[in-house]
């Protein structure tokens, strides 16, 4: 089966992208593909190269580039809520484009579920 | 429109007390470029999104409730809103932006079962 | 339908208005609403009343890192991230009540 994501949330602030992640990761293992990621609202935050937490606690940000590229995942971040909140081409992580909202409808058309996660 | 997809966006917070609202409503309006079947509706405090005489010039923030007028020429038409939570907020039909139908809460999950695609943001 | 819940019952009103609206179907309590799924709750009863018109289920890693994997109340199913996501495909559709 194909699924689309949602993430409305930051990352560290709300536990919504970590939700997210772990849904994606199980989805992957059985067997399922995860299609597209989209990031929107503070969601967008999950994309910034300038990420930087401690040592000892996940790193989000790699963790979502890190399952995009073993398991061909688009992860897609909303132009206009980036630009919104400082996000842009010059601090955005690997793995991650930045693109329109048109491509959370595409989500919506092209997989047979998509799953929101947000605040 | 045959092969359209049911998308509904549910609307369950408040105006500017945060951005969901109006990041939502841009979803929308590119979700009808894309010849897709739109529904709105408006939940708990979704429903104050509707709210007529928004004056936002003392927040400093753009209001963007007329924005839910324009929907019709994006022929996006299908605007429900939940009767119990508009009677808890002591809202009558008269208090909209723009005309809606009125569902009971009843209603109103039956067509949540119909859709294809449930966003809320 | 598959509702899924993720605030906390006593803080929202979310929980509430999914039980009084959706139609039916199974609800999925993550993130802080898997407290509604505890054992003393003031949500228990409310869960109870809506066992048959829904089916409930409570993601055990979110019960399990607030402290209270050993108080999920009886009548419900506790799954993991693979149990969450065969609910959403086993589902027509889904539905995140934020």
């Amino acid at each position: 089966m194909k699924f689309g994501i949602v993430v409305n949330e930051g990352p560290y602030q709300h536990q919504a992208s970590d939700s997210a992640y772990l849904f994606a990761k199980a989805a992957i293992e059985k067997g399922h593909e995860v299609w597209r990621v989209f990031f929107y609202h503070d969601g967008v935050n999950n994309a910034s190269r300038l990420t930087e937490p401690p040592q000892d606690d996940r790193h989000i940000v790699n963790r979502w580039a890190k399952l995009a590229e073993e398991h061909k995942v688009d992860l897609v971040v909303c132009v206009a809520a980036a630009l919104r909140r400082g996000i842009k081409e010059e601090n955005l992580a690997q793995g991650f484009r930045i693109s329109g909202l048109g491509q959370l409808v595409e989500s919506g058309i092209k997989c047979d579920r998509l799953v929101t996660f947000g605040d | 429109m045959s092969d359209a997809k049911k998308f509904m966006f549910v609307n369950r917070k408040a105006p500017y007390g945060t951005i969901y609202a109006l990041e939502s409503l841009e979803v929308v309006l590119i979700t009808a470029a894309f010849d897709q079947d739109v529904s709105l509706a408006f939940l708990d405090d979704g429903v104050y999104q509707l709210k007529k005489g928004q004056q936002t010039k003392g927040i400093e923030t753009k209001n963007f409730s007329p924005a839910y007028r324009a929907l019709e020429d994006y022929d996006v038409e299908k605007l429900y809103v939940e009767k119990e939570a508009m009677d808890a907020r002591g809202l009558t039909e008269e208090d909209f932006i723009v005309d809606v139908t009125v569902l009971s809460r009843a209603e109103m999950g039956k067509l949540m079962d119909e859709q294809d695609v449930v966003l809320s943001f | 339908m598959l509702h899924i819940i993720n605030q906390s019952p006593l803080n929202s009103s979310t929980l509430d208005t999914c039980l009084n609206t959706a139609s039916g179907g199974d609800i999925l309590l993550i993130e802080d609403a898997v407290y509604a799924a505890t054992k003393g709750n003031a949500a228990e009863a409310k869960l109870r009343a809506a066992n048959g018109k829904f089916k409930v289920h409570v993601l055990m890693p979110d019960l399990e890192a607030r402290g209270l994997g050993d108080r999920m109340m009886d009548g419900i199913s506790a799954v993991d991230y693979g149990g969450f996501v065969e609910l959403v495909a086993n589902s027509k559709n889904c539905q995140s009540w934020l």
